[in-house]
């Protein structure tokens, strides 16, 4: 509780002292489309961060085509925005129009993903370590198991995707030294919530009825959800018979959280736009380049942490 | 006499459903094979429990599916549209059932919404005579915009147990999603075949212009397939939906279209319309989910599920073409198998030569064979 307090407090005092150095900067922002509901979120937590700090924001929605972001961005350069941000559809194929923007000394954020370009065409990137979030994940299986054996069954992202990669590698790294630890199946579940139960389902009945399971590890909530089903269906308690931990926070796990279904969850946080901001502040002020790269915070959340209020907090973003 | 004609019946539904019953027998003795227990089924929280359970249970959604496109492809069509119509439905049920109305007016009104996109299909087809590729794919493409739209773009929830039952729920200890399919498939197998609905159906297949000429209401018969197959997949909209107790307009039902229409193949239904078996594409299906089922209880890494499922289906299929009949056909000595009378061997030569089989339904047409 306090620290959430904390937090709050802190995120005021900073807007406030960027509301003042930012006089009405005019910021674009190229949005991917809306394919996932962390991404509306996104979208709607942008939108919340530049009325806070008072830039007019011009948000343009490229319905998960390239060439649309490109449009939208020759537009905001012809516009003579101040700024402009872009989350990037695909890696390749941005060196013309980001050369276009250094020209007019338009500085460019990237956010949530990285691009192949070279790093001197845009000012920043700002974006989440999923290496790291399945580490935090990991971190915490291996502190909350202590020294008792556990069989740990995994619910994979779509295979071959880099989330899925860069998260099974992560956890994997976590729990390298504590022989204790071992995940028996790892399965593809394509980040969904049908998938999820289903896979669980067959885990559950593949290990002797669930018995051996310790824990579950899903590379995205919606999977955890649908995992959450399928445990109890098989007349077990999930969160106590089997841990429940998985990545990116949205909200239905905090009702499960809440609930005592779910233990733990690490946020891919939809506000990649606030650190933008920052940078862009000080950049303005002081006309000194930052790191090529800003890592989000990959905040850990268990029971501890009022999953209902959590919860009520994030289900207006639009998730 | 009255029991040989039933004998005889039955012997000839099993000849025709040997290659699919056959390659699933097969596949589950694999399964086993490799994590043994897959077969075992036990009684637990008063209902069915175990892997092979599961199978029955995840192939609701495509068995309900197999089911319309069956017939729909036997009226040389097919329905691209159906896994849009199951996120356009789960919306539906989602966001009413989150409102609150009773349970029976959601399902009427589930029902009703993949009748009408059943119907769009139809008009389209019968009436404007789109050719059914790109008619059912103007939905299939809409549809997921559409059921966006009534999800506003959340994956909408709902916490409602009287609905979950049909997803999760069991009468009897039997999963209701298995009893739902069951019911279907019975139900509009004995329409088609108690009724001349389905010889009807196989004559359009054939030859739209002459079954028209000869009498037969192709239109009405267009209708109805599409028709049934936008309910088909309101139900497997209801399951999936009420599964997972909410409506994800992204996922739901992607790419179930075209697990249906391998089931009907693996079923032995001919792409180029005519002769049908819902019996044997419900089979197919079965087949498709037990791979499924059978790949998550193996534990190989996800990295070769689509491999491994396509091997075992091209194996299936190869079985089952017509070019291994004809070359096997060299090999068989000469008398063996030789036929009782010659009507079924001419039966049975069709059968093995699956070219054969939209003129033998034709002969069958032209001297009325079925219809005395």
């Amino acid at each position: 509780m306090r620290q959430v307090l904390a937090t709050i407090a802190v995120a005021f005092t900073l807007s406030l002292a960027s509301s003042v150095s930012a006089q009405s900067l005019t910021v674009g922002f190229s949005q991917i489309g809306s394919e996932s509901g962390w991404r509306a979120a996104e979208t709607t937590v942008t939108k919340q961060e530049a009325e806070k700090r008072g830039i007019t924001l011009k948000f343009a929605d490229a319905q998960q085509k390239q060439e649309n972001q490109i449009k939208a961005v020759r537009g905001f350069i012809a516009q003579g925005v101040d700024a402009i941000l872009i989350a990037p559809v695909v890696a390749t194929g941005w060196d013309a129009v980001l050369k276009e923007a250094k020209e007019e000394k338009i500085p460019v954020i990237l956010l949530d993903r990285q691009i192949d370009a070279p790093d001197s065409l845009y000012l920043t990137a700002v974006t989440s370590d999923q290496v790291h979030e399945g580490k935090v994940a990991g971190d915490w299986l291996v502190k909350d198991v202590g020294a008792k054996d556990c069989k740990v069954v995994e619910l994979q992202g779509t295979t071959g995707s880099s989330p899925a990669i860069n998260r099974k590698k992560g956890f994997e790294e976590a729990i390298a030294s504590h022989a204790n630890i071992k995940i028996v199946r790892s399965q593809t579940g394509d980040f969904t919530r049908t998938k999820g139960k289903e896979v669980m389902e067959s885990f559950i009945k593949a290990e002797g009825g669930g018995k051996g399971i310790c824990a579950v590890y899903a590379h995205n909530d919606d999977m955890a959800v649908g995992a959450i089903q399928a445990i109890k269906e098989a007349g077990l308690k999930p969160g106590t018979d089997i841990k429940v931990v998985s990545i990116d926070a949205v909200p239905d796990i905090f009702k499960a959280m809440a609930a005592g279904e779910a233990n733990a969850t690490v946020e891919l946080t939809p506000n990649m736009a606030g650190p933008a901001f920052e940078i862009l502040a000080t950049y303005l002020k002081d006309k000194k380049e930052p790191k090529k790269w800003v890592q989000t915070e990959s905040k850990l959340y268990t029971a501890k942490d009022d999953p209902m209020k959590v919860y009520e907090a994030k289900k207006g973003l639009g998730y | 006499m009255q029991t040989t004609l039933i004998s005889g019946a039955i012997t000839r539904k099993l000849r025709r459903l040997a290659p699919q019953l056959a390659a699933l027998f097969a596949i589950l003795a694999l399964i086993t094979a490799i994590s043994p227990g897959f077969l075992s089924v036990t009684v637990q929280n008063g209902r069915l429990y175990g892997s092979l359970i599961d199978v029955l249970v995840r192939a609701a959604p495509v068995a309900l599916l197999t089911i319309g496109m069956t017939l729909v492809i036997a009226t040389r069509g097919i329905d691209l549209s159906i896994g849009a119509v199951i996120a356009i439905c789960g919306a539906v049920a989602a966001s009413l059932v989150a409102d609150g109305y009773p349970l029976v007016a959601v399902l009427v009104a589930v029902t009703a919404v993949g009748l009408v996109c059943g119907l769009w299909n139809a008009v389209l087809v019968a009436f404007l005579d789109i050719q059914p590729i790109i008619a059912t794919l103007i939905l299939m493409v809409a549809g997921r915009g559409i059921a966006q739209l009534i999800t506003e773009g959340v994956i909408l929830t709902f916490n409602n147990d009287d609905f979950a039952v049909i997803g999760s729920g069991a009468l009897g200890g039997i999963p209701v999603p298995v009893l739902l399919w069951l019911a279907a498939g019975l139900l509009v197998g004995l329409l088609v075949r108690r009724t001349a609905l389905g010889f009807l159906i196989e004559a359009t297949g054939i030859n739209r212009r002459a079954a028209m000429l000869a009498g037969v209401q192709a239109r009405f018969l267009l209708i109805f397939v599409y028709a049934v197959s936008g309910v088909m997949a309101a139900l497997a909209g209801l399951i999936i939906t009420a599964d997972i107790r909410g409506a994800d307009a992204n996922n739901a039902g992607l790419w179930l279209e075209l697990d249906a229409i391998l089931a009907v193949v693996i079923g032995g239904t001919s792409l180029n319309g005519g002769r049908f078996s819902i019996t044997a594409s419900l089979i197919g299906a079965l087949i498709i989910q037990s791979i499924n089922t059978g790949i998550l209880v193996s534990g190989f890494p996800p990295e070769f599920n689509l491999i491994i499922k396509a091997s075992i289906i091209i194996v299936v299929l190869t079985l089952q073409s017509p070019a291994l009949g004809f070359i096997a056909g060299f090999f068989r000595p000469p008398g063996a198998g030789q036929p009782i009378g010659t009507a079924s061997g001419e039966h049975r030569a069709a059968d093995k030569a699956g070219t054969t089989r939209t003129d033998r339904t034709a002969t069958s047409l032209s001297t009325g064979e079925r219809a005395s």
